[in-house]
């Protein structure tokens, strides 16, 4: 069954084209990579999905519902979450704020409620900093909770954006380059997390990923982007040998020479 | 020395018997000196030692309760600087307030607001035209000025008109991001001084450059509220209340949206922060208080006009921010009142100080160069020297800190990786 669908998707900034009619379909439950080469219009794909950037043609549909249109914190409330390529933490807030900020969405207090201070909004965020303590532990930064995000190690900052983005309860989770700028073992520990993370909760991830180690192991599905146009898809192992992959990646001498 | 003041830090017992001590002396002095600003600020500084104990919350809230409703008052009520005193206090718990207010647009949502005392005057002037006769000329019913009671539901009114021109400033401004932010705020500003400085044509609503005057005293129970010293609990009760309010906001999804806005925009609307909604509920919130305080002012001066509400002021209001620490609600409060004294009363006392000295021909000061006409110099000169040596403020912002054996227990996710392993070089 398809959560996430894409159709004929386009973006032109100007006379740049840098996504030119990308259709995929993203199955539940599933992880799908989304890979290609520097300045291949992944990112900017990922903006028109999460709404930062409206897209000029194509339609986007989450659970058949279209999406395209909506403001980022209305995708957001649909339940599409993502992490960024350069990290966007909230520096100057402590790790567990960060968290309890992913939850936003799902908080119902108003500004009465809480000048108020309502037993049903004490009890509501004190819940919220329960789970949200619960996330960091699980991804591994619970004794960190008080320390400002500027304060930690590049891993553990791009694990904090995971559990933020987790603690938006996302049907749909975009990692954009999770693995950059990370040694063999941390990337290693995120491969873990990633495939832990789809089954505990319940998660259909699409990724970037220049790691293709990575890339191979935990995908179920591939898309290939070059000059903001699709041209491969499928499983990791037909993606390996996919000629015109290996010509995006290496240049077309690369086939010949083989 | 070091281990004695390390005892101390520890020590309750001894920081409430010095407490009590600093208290007794600063406010017995104060009691019996017929006129003594040191005694007065001393007392004041009282607070500030209370805020360092270690005492529970509760306790510093009851004991500076009591230090500000009954001793400062009382203490000060022996000479004949009282109505001074409560003037000063009075003025610095205005300030205050609107620091407050202004620091939850710049501080928290990272806002940078150049025209703040807009809504001060809006405030002000809202009290201003309906407590006196200006307000039957363009109003087709009802009979003004309106009585002293009125003030109370005023103080209300104010708040929600300053909350509206807040939203109403906002939806244009809050296009425009940073510096131009912070110009075409400041052109805002202006334009409301202008526009109250004008209205007195064609309906003559703000009696333009005259101002409003004779502005009716609050009333309650039959009592007028016309000296300084009544006006004092009005203020205090309207700082409690401002306090509190923000620091509700503070630690509510509310504050941490505003906190997430300030730190990163993009990052922030993923999150599903609406980040138009978000800024402009800064806008109105911090708007709320300075109108409120707006009303009081009014009532206070009895007298409204324009140029109570120049660039000058919002400057001021700006500098108090910064100089306590940008989105620390303590730090907001030291600044302000460090401002506003300095203001108030160190200058126009060293000011009286020298030109006795030059009476007395011990030296001569050229006019030109008294403290009260440096105020501005001093403003700049305190602002480069902490934006040198103490960039975050007298008190900077805290992050409120968790306790983790609070927040254990909920049923699980397996932990997928050991912290063992983690804590090796997580921290830099």
């Amino acid at each position: 069954m398809s959560i996430l669908e894409v159709r004929n998707l386009t973006k032109k900034f100007g006379g740049l084209t840098a996504n030119q009619d990308v259709s995929m379909t993203v199955e539940k439950n599933s992880i799908t990579a989304v890979i290609g080469p520097n300045g291949a219009g992944k990112t900017t794909f990922f903006n028109m999905i999460t709404g930062i950037y409206q897209p000029s043609s194509g339609i986007i549909l989450l659970e058949n519902e279209k999406i395209n249109g909506l403001k980022p914190h209305d995708v957001s409330k649909k339940g599409i979450s993502r992490t960024f390529q350069n990290i966007r933490l909230f520096n100057e807030m402590s790790v567990l704020e960060n968290v309890l900020v992913g939850m936003h969405t799902h908080l119902k207090a108003g500004l009465m409620g809480i000048l108020l201070n309502l037993p049903a909004i004490r009890k509501e965020e004190k819940a919220s900093e329960m789970n949200a303590y619960n996330l960091l532990e699980y991804v591994g930064l619970a004794h960190l909770l008080n320390e400002k995000a500027c304060n930690l190690s590049y891993g553990a900052q791009r694990r904090l954006e995971i559990a933020r983005a987790l603690a938006a309860n996302p049907k749909v989770l975009l990692l954009d380059e999770p693995a950059a700028g990370m040694n063999p073992k941390e990337t290693k520990n995120l491969t873990q997390l990633i495939q832990s993370m789809k089954h505990e909760f319940n998660l259909t991830v699409i990724l970037i990923e220049h790691d293709m180690k990575l890339v191979m192991e935990i995908s179920e599905h591939i898309v290939v982007l070059d000059h903001g146009e699709k041209i491969a898809e499928g499983k990791p192992e037909n993606i390996r040998n996919n000629p015109k992959v290996i010509e995006a990646y290496l240049g077309s001498g690369a086939i010949q020479t083989g | 020395m070091t281990t004695l003041w390390k005892k101390y830090e520890q020590n309750k017992l001894a920081q409430g018997i010095f407490l009590l001590i600093y208290i007794g002396v600063t406010s017995l002095s104060l009691f019996t000196a017929q006129k003594s600003v040191t005694a007065f600020l001393l007392l004041l500084a009282s607070l500030l030692l209370l805020y360092f104990t270690k005492f529970t919350n509760l306790t510093k809230w009851l004991l500076a309760g009591f230090v500000l409703v009954f001793l400062l008052p009382f203490t000060a009520s022996n000479g004949d600087a009282y109505q001074s005193y409560m003037e000063v206090s009075t003025l610095v718990g205005i300030y205050i307030a609107m620091a407050l207010g202004l620091n939850i647009v710049v501080g928290m949502a990272g806002l940078l607001d150049l025209g703040f005392v807009a809504f001060f005057a809006v405030g002000a002037y809202t009290y201003g035209i309906f407590a006196t006769a200006q307000a039957s000329n363009f109003m087709p019913f009802g009979t003004f000025p309106l009585s002293g009671e009125s003030f109370w539901l005023f103080i209300i009114i104010g708040g929600l008109v300053a909350a509206l021109f807040g939203i109403l400033l906002g939806i244009p401004v809050l296009r425009v991001k940073g510096d131009y932010l912070a110009i075409v705020t400041l052109g805002f500003g202006e334009i409301i001084r202008i526009i109250f400085n004008n209205l007195d044509r064609p309906i003559n609503i703000t009696n333009g450059a005259m101002g409003i005057s004779s502005v009716t005293p609050p009333r309650l129970f039959g009592i007028d509220f016309l000296y300084p010293s009544q006006f004092y609990y009005i203020v205090l009760v309207l700082l409690f209340f401002t306090i509190f309010t923000v620091r509700r906001f503070e630690h509510s999804k509310i504050g941490r949206s505003w906190k997430a806005v300030r730190e990163n925009e993009i990052a922030a609307q993923a999150m599903g922060v609406p980040l138009v909604r978000t800024k402009l509920m800064a806008f109105a919130i911090g708007a709320t208080f300075s109108g409120m305080m707006g009303v009081v002012f009014a009532a206070k001066q009895a007298f409204v006009d324009p140029t109570s509400f120049t660039l000058l002021e919002s400057i001021t209001i700006l500098v108090m921010v910064v100089l306590g620490g940008m989105g620390s609600v303590p730090g907001v409060i030291l600044g302000a009142a460090v401002m506003t004294i300095l203001n108030l009363q160190v200058l126009t006392e060293m000011t009286n100080w020298l030109n006795q000295l030059s009476l007395s021909g011990i030296i001569s000061i050229p006019y030109a160069l008294s403290p009260a006409k440096m105020q501005r110099f001093i403003f700049g000169a305190l602002l480069i020297l902490f934006a040198l040596y103490r960039p975050k403020g007298l008190l900077p912002a805290k992050n409120r800190i968790f306790i983790e054996k609070d927040l254990q227990g909920v049923n699980r996710k397996a932990k997928l990786v050991t912290t063992q392993e983690q804590s090796e070089n997580e921290k830099l």
